[in-house]
């Protein structure tokens, strides 16, 4: 699937910016991992950022977020700020889950970004309920609920599934197929390895999307989103995507080939969108040096933050374990 | 002047009326779970609930534990006061990533951004020769977690008025019904409304020991109390009510007072309720101790079939009675 009108050049250069956001992050992250800023586990969204923008691109202001515990990128395009997203991987305060979080527990409320869930299609049930609060408020609102395609193994995947088909509740499934559950290959846990196939059989829409093409990702989440805001019912796509980087900054990354990597690369999504802005005239080198510089303005940016911020005191140790009422 | 007229009801009833009140009170309430419609409910709780307010709001869900529980707490941050019936306390095990995953701390992993006005009601405990997979009494796995309330009704006034206050609580609550209770009967004044959901409460004063009970247990120690009484012995009878957090303040009063603490709990001895609250008494009254404290808990054995075999395994009041003759035995009696 493609777009299916022709590409402004603001909204192309938007969806470069986007991208380009994400993975400069991403790549500042691995540095501040090295130099033990960021710490715990971190997994990283370099090679799937056009499935997070291209989402977003297309979901309105007041819809919701349920993302995984690679959720960098989700938070980032949701407008989540970079320096609270910084702030909240150095631990502070200032970050956008008060530090509590860290890498994997992203909350925003001020986006709709519930998380950041690390348990792997926990999310999903969360997700299903979210849309069910909307559909007995009557409210036209969809739930964008991201996990990968190791969660399609996962009791709660088909729980959630036949239960959003059931009640018709406008959640729309974003599953992010990069091939592999940690390090096993979706052909070596899966019997049937055609997850839209495997999704349609809840009696619900499902598309396979091209996940390193953005603007494919935009339109088909366009399409499926409109039809779970205005059918009020369930959609489910398949972004076919794959991580340039480890599982995770534990990750020998064993059991890929070389090959297959470079393969995928072949495919990154931001070189592809520059080739076409640059090719229709709409970008230009003076454009994409000025790209860079903003991006690595906002990031020089969010570390700054975050290295001002502050630690919570240890005094405060067992606060928010019961909820104290909304934030002043 | 005129008399409060009273209705006589069974727990079954009290907990049907407390729903149905809070059905009526607020638009954002509703309740989902296994068989809670068409069925009436698997212990007969929401019998008519369907006929009255429709699907929307009585709302039977597949067999399918982790998503229906998960999609109340989804719902409760999307700003509707949902009520999770899962039918056993067995079966939360089913759901216990979205109860201890995310329900207990999506508050805190958001750094406080996110209540979670939930209740979860489950049935708990033994005694209905329904064997190993529908008899345990697991509240205190459930109260290690912090994050979440849990809640024991063991009196028709607490299975009518905790419901309210519960959902009203931005937190997760758990309220656990034991299963033996729902038939148990008495009167209530026709107003009984909401309780309080953070004390303990003394069910019978006494001077000589205290029996700290919760649940389906708290029958039990009062038929202890009422067996050792026959004998000159007057014991105290707590029930916590609260699991989590619980009510030491009441606990550790009456204990300075008795000097002896025997607590009944039919979850099994090892890392129980019943050690949590014996450490608790050790630490903060050790020195008022006249005995060291006592436990009756259910045997460490899946619960058996057969019925002389299950009430072997159980907290009897013999039990109970025998423990406290015991510790009073050093002092003469």
């Amino acid at each position: 699937m493609t777009a299916g009108r022709p590409l402004e050049r603001d909204h192309g250069v938007r969806l470069l910016h986007e991208m380009l956001r994400v993975r400069r992050f991403e790549e500042k992250c691995v540095e501040l991992y090295s130099a033990a800023k960021i710490r715990g586990f971190m997994h990283l969204y370099i090679g799937e950022e056009a499935v997070a923008v291209g989402v977003m691109e297309a979901l309105d202001a007041d819809d919701a977020i349920v993302a995984t515990y690679r959720e960098h990128g989700h938070a980032l395009a949701r407008g989540v700020s970079a320096a609270s997203i910084m702030a909240e991987m150095y631990g502070k305060v200032e970050g956008c889950s008060r530090g509590r979080g860290g890498s994997m527990h992203l909350f925003d409320a001020a986006t709709r970004f519930y998380g950041g869930n690390a348990i792997v299609g926990g999310g999903l049930p969360l997700a299903v309920g979210l849309a069910l609060a909307d559909k007995l408020q009557g409210r036209e609102r969809v739930t964008a609920c991201f996990f990968g395609d190791g969660a399609v193994a996962e009791g709660e995947f088909h729980e959630s599934m036949n239960l959003a088909a059931l009640w018709q509740l406008p959640v729309l499934f974003c599953c992010e197929n990069n091939l592999y559950a940690m390090g096993t290959a979706l052909e070596r846990y899966e019997s049937e390895t055609d997850l839209a196939l495997k999704a349609a059989s809840y009696e619900m829409t499902a598309w396979a999307v091209d996940g390193m093409d953005v603007l494919a990702v935009e339109a088909a989440t366009r399409k499926a989103a409109g039809e779970v805001r205005d059918g009020g019912r369930p959609c489910f796509l398949e972004f076919r995507t794959y991580r340039f980087r480890a599982h995770s900054m534990y990750d020998p990354d064993i059991y890929r080939s070389k090959e297959e990597i470079e393969r995928w690369k072949q495919h990154d999504p931001i070189p592809a969108l520059i080739e076409r802005l640059t090719a229709t005239g709409q970008l230009t080198d003076d454009d994409q040096v000025e790209l860079e510089r903003s991006v690595a303005e906002e990031i020089d940016a969010a570390i700054a933050f975050a290295e001002a911020g502050t630690l919570e005191p240890v005094e405060d140790l067992e606060r928010f374990v019961y909820w104290e009422g909304a934030a002043a | 002047m005129t008399v409060p007229s009273t209705v006589t009801l069974s727990y079954r009833e009290a907990m049907r009326s407390a729903i149905r009140e809070a059905l009526l009170a607020d638009e954002r309430v509703f309740l989902m779970g296994e068989d809670v419609g068409a069925y009436g409910g698997c212990f007969g709780v929401s019998k008519g609930l369907l006929d009255e307010f429709g699907p929307e709001r009585i709302r039977d869900t597949p067999l399918s534990e982790s998503a229906f529980v998960g999609a109340g707490i989804g719902a409760a941050m999307g700003g509707m006061r949902p009520i999770v019936e899962v039918m056993t306390v067995n079966f939360c095990l089913l759901a216990l990533d979205q109860i201890m995953n995310n329900a207990a701390t999506i508050t805190h992993m958001s750094g406080g951004q996110f209540a979670i006005p939930l209740v979860i009601r489950t049935t708990t405990g033994a005694g209905r020769q329904v064997a190993a997979q529908h008899s345990h009494s697991l509240e205190g796995w459930l109260a290690h977690i912090p994050g979440l309330k849990l809640l024991a009704p063991a009196t028709l006034a607490d299975a009518r008025g905790m419901l309210a206050p519960a959902l009203a609580d931005p937190n997760a609550v758990l309220i656990f019904e034991h299963g033996s209770l729902y038939n148990m009967e008495g009167e209530l004044p026709a107003d009984a409304g909401a309780v309080d959901i953070e004390r303990a409460a003394i069910r019978r004063p006494g001077s000589d020991a205290t029996l700290i009970a919760y649940g389906g247990t708290v029958s039990t120690a009062l038929a202890a109390a009422d067996e050792l009484a026959a004998s000159g012995v007057e014991a105290e009878v707590i029930d916590l009510r609260v699991l989590r957090p619980l009510d030491d303040a009441t606990v550790i009063e009456s204990v300075s007072r008795t000097h002896r603490a025997v607590i009944i709990d039919e979850g099994w001895r090892s890392g129980s309720l019943a050690a949590e609250i014996s450490a608790r008494i050790t630490e903060q009254a050790f020195y008022e101790l006249d005995a060291p404290t006592a436990r009756v808990c259910s045997a460490e054995v899946p619960m058996p079939y057969p019925r002389h075999l299950e009430q072997a395994a159980l907290p009897q009041p013999n039990d109970v009675a025998a423990a406290v003759t015991r510790m009073l035995g050093g002092a003469g009696a």
